[in-house]
C-alpha cells in the first residue's frame, strides 16, 4: 500500500485497556483522520469487528476490542462552527470537552454537561450518555445534542435528531450502533469562568440525604464526597460542594479575575509516575486521607470562588492519576437506586463501610429525570460512585453481592464504568435492552460494531 | 471475556478429568465461568466431571483429546475455538509414571515424556495461536516443582515437567504484547488420586489450594505461581545446593 494512499488510515497492533487498567486486550488501532477514512475503516474491519474509542476514560472494557479493530477517533478533532448568539457548536466527535472549554469559554459559553474529567470526547460523551453534577436539573449529555452524524455498519452516514429510535439507541449505546462522527451541541451561557461554591459538611448518611433532598434544587451543580471508610455513627459522613457559574458581579471589584473573567487556566501538576507499587492505597492510608479531607472541609462556607477545573475536574490536575493504583489497576462501581429505595442505598453504604473498602474517590449525587437513551444510565434517584483497587481479595464476589442489592431495588450499574458485571443481571437493570439488541441485529447484521464490553455482557 | 479480576467466562480444560483442572473449573464456575469445555479421553470419569460442573450451573461440553496423539490436536481443538472465544485454557493433563518401572521399561518412560512434554507442546501451540487470533485470553500450564531440579526419586517425571516449564516460559515471552497471558503454575506435592499411595512430601498441597492460587494469579496477571507460595523461596535455595549434597537430601 503506497504511503500516500488516502483511503486507509494508519494502524498498529496495541494493547488497549480502560482507565481502570484492568483486563487489557490487543487490537489493531486505526486512527482515521477524515470521515472518509473512518468509513473505509468500518468497511474494512475484519470478522472481529471494530469499536470507536475516544480518550479512553471509560473505566472498563467499553472501548477495547480483542483481536479486532479499535478506531481512535481523536484524529477527528475539528470544531466546525460556533454560533455564539444561539449558543450551539458543531464539532467532530473526537473533540475533547477540554478543547471545547478552551474555545468556548472566552465566548461566554460552557459545555452543557461535564463529568469529573474534561478529557472525554464528544463522541464518548454521547456514547456513554455521560452525566455531571447538574444532572438533577439538566439531564445527561445527549439531551443537549441537537443532531449527530452516525457512521453505520453499511458505511453510510446518517444524520440523527432526538426522538428517533436510532438517536435514542446511540445515546448511551456504548458505540455499538456505529461511529459518531460529529454532533451539534447546545451550550450553557456563562458570565465568568469561575464557580461560586457553597461547601458544607454532613455528619452521617442520613444528614447527607436530608441536606441534598432539602436544598439541591437551589443549585445548578451538586455533589457530595462521601467517606466510605467511616463507621458507626459517622457512617456516610460527607462534604457537599454545590454551586453555579459565578456571575460577573460576584467577582471582587479590583480582582485580577475582573480583567479577564472568562479566562480558562486549568493548571496542571506533574504526572503520576509510571510505576507505583501495589497496595499503596490500603485501608490505613485511605482512611487517613479521608479523615483529613473531611476535617479540612469547612462546616459551612458560601460563595467561595473556585476555578472550573477545581470544582469539576480536580483529578485532571494530575495526568495519569489512574496509575496510583499500581499495576493491578482499579475498578469503579457506580450504581443508581430510585427515590424511595433509600434503604437499599443505606445497606450498600453500610456493607462497604463494614468491609473497609479503601475508596477515596466516592461521590453521592441525586439524579433528576431519566434520560431518553435506551441504555442511558441515569434514573431519578441516588447514585453512588466509588473506586476500589482491583487487587483487593474477594472484591469480585463482594461487588456481585452489591449488584444483587441494587437489582433488588430496581436500580442499575453504569456500563461506562463497568468491568465486571454478571451478564445475567443486565436485562433487569436496563429494561430496553431487548429493543437495543433488536435494533442492532437489524442495523448491523454482520456484527461489525463489537467491543469487549459487548462480548462480556452479550449486549 | 475476562472481567476486571481476570475471571474467565469460558474455559477449556485440557485433561478434563484432572483433579486440579476440575477444582479450578469448579472455583471459576462459582465466580463467573459459564461455558466449560472438558477435553480428554472419552471415559466415565470425564462424563462424571461434566455432570458435576453442570450441577453448578455451567454449560459444559466434552471433546475428545489425547495428548499422545498430537496429529489430532489442531483439528480437535480448532473445533472448540470455532464455537466461540475461549477466555482461558488450562493445560492440566499429565501422568506421574512409576519411576522404578519406567527406569526398567524405557518405552513407558518415553510415554511419560510424550504426555507431559510433547503432548503439551503441540496442544499448547495450537491453543496459543487461537488465543492470539482472539487478541485475549490466558493459557495456564500446570508445571511442577519436580521440574525445577531433577531428583533421584522422580527424574523421569521431573524432566518432562522441566521441559514443559521451559517451553511455557518461552511461549509466554513469545506471546508478550499479543494480549495473551501465559502463566506457569508450579505446585508442590498435591494430594490427589495421581499421588495416592505415595509418601507425602513436605509442604504438600491440595487441588483446591492450587485452584485458589490460579484464581489469584489470574487476577494479578502473574507469570509464575508457586503453590504454596513459600515453595518459591525453598526451591530457589534448593536450586543452588551442590550436587553431592543434593544427592543425599531425603527428598
Amino acid at each position: 500500500m503506497p504511503a500516500d494512499s488516502p483511503s486507509v488510515a494508519p494502524f498498529e497492533a496495541v494493547s488497549v485497556s480502560g482507565w481502570g487498567r484492568t483486563a487489557p486486550t490487543t487490537a489493531r488501532l486505526v486512527r482515521p483522520r477524515t470521515q472518509e477514512e473512518a468509513a473505509a475503516a468500518v468497511l474494512g474491519c475484519g470478522e472481529r469487528g471494530g469499536i470507536a474509542r475516544g480518550l479512553g476514560r471509560a473505566y472498563g472494557d467499553a472501548a477495547q476490542n480483542a483481536g479486532g479493530d479499535v478506531f481512535d477517533m481523536t484524529g477527528l478533532d475539528r470544531v466546525h462552527t460556533i454560533d455564539a448568539d444561539a449558543g450551539t457548536v458543531v464539532c467532530d466527535a473526537g473533540v475533547s470537552l477540554h478543547h471545547l472549554m478552551e474555545v468556548l469559554l472566552p465566548l461566554g459559553w460552557f459545555v452543557p454537561v461535564t463529568p469529573g474529567t474534561r478529557y472525554v470526547t464528544v463522541g464518548g460523551a454521547i456514547g456513554a450518555d455521560i452525566h455531571g453534577k447538574n444532572h438533577h436539573g439538566s439531564g445527561a449529555f445527549a439531551r443537549h445534542v441537537l443532531a449527530m452524524d452516525l457512521l453505520t455498519a453499511d458505511g453510510a452516514v446518517r444524520t440523527l435528531v432526538p426522538g428517533t429510535p436510532l438517536f435514542d439507541a446511540t445515546a448511551g449505546g456504548m458505540g455499538l450502533t456505529g461511529v459518531i462522527l460529529s454532533a451539534t451541541v447546545r451550550l450553557q451561557p456563562v458570565e465568568t469562568s469561575l464557580m461560586s461554591v457553597d461547601t458544607e459538611r454532613a455528619t452521617d448518611l442520613d444528614d447527607l440525604m436530608a441536606r441534598l433532598t432539602a436544598t439541591d434544587h437551589r443549585y445548578r451543580y451538586s455533589v457530595a464526597w462521601i467517606d466510605l471508610l467511616a463507621r458507626g455513627a459517622a457512617m456516610g459522613r460527607s462534604v457537599l460542594t454545590r454551586g453555579d457559574h459565578a456571575p460577573l458581579d460576584a467577582l471582587p471589584a479590583r480582582a485580577r479575575a475582573r480583567r479577564a473573567p472568562l479566562a480558562f487556566r486549568p493548571g496542571q501538576l506533574p504526572a503520576a509516575p509510571s510505576f507505583v507499587p501495589e497496595g499503596l492505597l490500603g485501608r490505613r492510608s485511605v482512611g487517613l486521607f479521608n479523615e483529613l479531607w473531611y476535617r479540612k472541609a469547612p462546616r459551612w462556607r458560601t460563595g467561595e470562588l473556585q476555578k472550573i477545573s477545581t470544582f469539576f475536574h480536580p483529578l485532571d490536575g494530575v495526568p495519569h492519576w489512574n496509575r496510583v493504583y499500581g499495576r493491578g489497576g482499579f475498578v469503579q462501581y457506580q450504581f443508581v437506586v430510585g427515590y424511595g429505595k433509600e434503604e437499599a442505598l443505606r445497606r450498600v453504604v453500610r456493607r462497604i463501610s463494614e468491609r473497609g473498602c479503601p475508596s477515596f474517590l466516592a461521590v453521592l449525587k441525586r439524579f433528576g429525570d431519566a434520560d431518553p437513551g435506551w441504555l442511558s444510565f441515569p434514573m431519578p434517584g441516588w447514585t453512588l460512585a466509588l473506586d476500589i483497587p482491583a487487587n483487593l481479595p474477594g472484591l469480585g464476589a463482594f461487588l456481585d453481592e452489591l449488584d444483587e442489592e441494587v437489582a433488588a431495588a430496581d436500580g442499575r450499574v453504569y456500563l461506562a464504568k463497568d468491568s465486571r458485571l454478571r451478564p445475567e443481571m443486565l436485562a433487569g437493570m436496563y429494561p430496553r435492552l431487548d429493543d437495543f439488541r433488536a435494533l442492532r441485529a437489524e442495523l448491523d447484521p454482520r456484527g461489525v460494531f463489537r467491543s469487549d464490553l459487548s462480548r462480556r455482557l452479550a449486549l | 471475556m475476562k472481567d476486571a479480576f481476570g475471571t474467565p467466562q469460558s474455559l477449556l480444560v485440557l485433561g478434563g478429568a484432572s483433579e486440579i483442572g476440575l477444582a479450578t473449573a469448579r472455583r471459576l464456575v462459582v465466580r463467573r465461568t459459564r461455558t466449560v469445555w472438558l477435553a480428554g479421553r472419552p471415559s466415565p470419569a470425564l462424563d462424571e466431571a461434566a455432570a458435576g460442573l453442570r450441577d453448578l450451573g455451567a454449560d459444559v461440553r466434552t471433546t475428545a483429546f489425547d495428548a499422545l496423539d498430537p496429529e489430532s490436536h489442531e483439528e480437535g481443538l480448532g473445533k472448540v475455538f470455532a464455537e466461540g472465544d475461549i477466555d482461558m485454557v488450562l493445560l492440566a493433563f499429565g501422568v506421574l509414571g512409576d519411576q522404578a518401572r519406567d527406569e526398567d521399561e524405557p518405552l513407558s518412560a518415553v510415554r511419560v515424556a510424550q504426555t507431559n512434554y510433547t503432548g503439551a507442546i503441540s496442544s499448547g501451540l495450537v491453543c496459543a495461536r487461537a488465543l492470539q487470533t482472539q487478541g485475549h485470553g490466558s493459557l495456564v500450564v500446570l508445571s511442577s516443582v519436580a521440574g525445577e531440579r531433577a531428583r533421584r526419586s522422580n527424574f523421569i517425571y521431573g524432566s518432562s515437567k522441566a521441559g514443559l516449564d521451559a517451553f511455557t516460559q518461552g511461549l509466554g515471552d513469545a506471546l508478550h504484547g499479543t494480549g495473551v497471558h501465559v502463566m506457569v503454575v508450579r505446585p508442590g506435592f498435591v494430594r490427589s488420586k495421581m499421588t495416592a499411595g505415595l509418601e507425602e512430601a513436605p509442604m504438600s498441597t491440595t487441588p483446591d489450594a492450587v485452584a485458589a492460587a490460579i484464581e489469584t494469579g489470574l487476577r494479578r496477571r502473574s507469570e509464575t505461581v508457586w503453590v504454596p507460595g513459600k515453595l518459591r523461596v525453598v526451591m530457589s535455595a534448593l536450586r543452588h545446593v551442590p550436587r553431592p549434597l543434593f544427592r543425599r537430601l531425603p527428598i
